[in-house]
């Protein structure tokens, strides 16, 4: 596990929240000067502290009005069926994120669509004939709010 | 509303969002500096809101994560804002979203071990308020989450 001081995670912090920031513009910020904050930021990079990057961006302007939490439970668990499954759920465009959890579902995931018809069609026609799909569970999303995590801030 | 090459420009910002603004502007077929200019006026209506950098918390260690269902009293009139503002309070707490379903409120919480969260659980959310029911997902693996839009 990295070692971290203050500094460390108020850049994590702010590279969360916009990771195109330059070094300087991170140095003049925290009080370091350039060099020091691109070997800080190096570091964390390298470390693996970042995943990558991710575009935030308003789904409602782009014309996907709707988000829908479902969580699905498989009827069969063999290993080839599971396989089969994951394979095919990462497939669909429409399908954002797919975790593999453990309680009363064996996955869940985060699809996006149009409106309620278009949810419908993929419901229908993209995750109702995955193989092995047992019970479907779905929750629209109303409103989300992230967090910036335990960094000390 | 959008044209084709925001469109464009957006599809394959999202499929390599670590791009730097030349690599793009090729991968796009345009200049850096016509690149530059649409990904500003992108910005400037709210589109594309930032570029942020995913923290991977296992490398932070913390190992554990748990998805937090939980259905609220509703015949309490504050009871969301009340949850919501107390799960606001606890730094572990990743992801706040309201639902409309079975249950009201997702929690996405992280915690160093598995003795961590079940501190966590008793002092901070067990404490939180109006809950009348609570169930968790323990997350095993994330199979796909660039949250990519399929535009």
């Amino acid at each position: 596990m990295i070692d971290l001081d203050d500094t460390d995670r108020a850049l994590i912090r702010a590279l969360s929240e916009d990771a195109t920031l330059s070094a300087g513009a991170l140095g003049r910020r925290f009080g370091l000067s350039q060099p020091a904050a691109w070997r800080r930021v190096r570091r964390l990079r390298e470390a693996g502290v970042f995943r990558g990057h991710r575009l935030d961006l308003d789904a409602q302007a782009l014309g996907f009005g709707v988000t829908v939490f479902l969580g699905i439970r498989l009827a069969t668990k063999g290993r080839t069926s599971l396989g089969d499954f994951e394979r095919a759920v990462q497939a669909i465009p429409e399908v954002q994120t797919v975790e593999h959890v453990l309680g009363m579902y064996d996955y869940r995931l985060r699809v996006v669509a149009r409106d309620i018809p278009d949810f419908e069609r993929v419901l229908r026609r993209r995750i109702m004939t995955l193989p092995g799909v047992g019970s479907v569970d779905a929750n629209v999303l109303l409103s989300e709010e992230r967090r910036p995590g335990p960094l000390g801030a | 509303m959008l044209d084709d090459t925001d469109r464009r420009i957006l599809r394959q910002y999202q499929a390599a969002p670590e791009t730097g603004l030349q690599d793009l502007a090729d991968r796009c077929g345009m200049t850096a500096t016509t690149l530059g200019r649409r990904l500003d006026r992108l910005r400037a209506r709210g589109i594309l809101r930032a570029t942020r950098g995913v923290i991977d918390w296992q490398v932070l260690g913390y190992s554990v994560e748990v998805s937090l269902r939980v259905t609220l009293d509703k015949s309490v009139p504050r009871a969301f804002e009340d949850f919501v503002d107390a799960a606001r309070e606890v730094p572990e707490v990743l992801e706040i979203q309201t639902l409309l379903g079975q249950v009201d409120v997702r929690l996405s919480v992280i915690a160093r071990d598995l003795a961590h969260y079940q501190a966590l659980y008793r002092d901070r959310i067990l404490a939180l308020p109006h809950m009348t029911d609570i169930e968790a997902l323990m997350h095993v693996a994330r199979l796909k989450g660039d949250e990519t839009l399929p535009i």
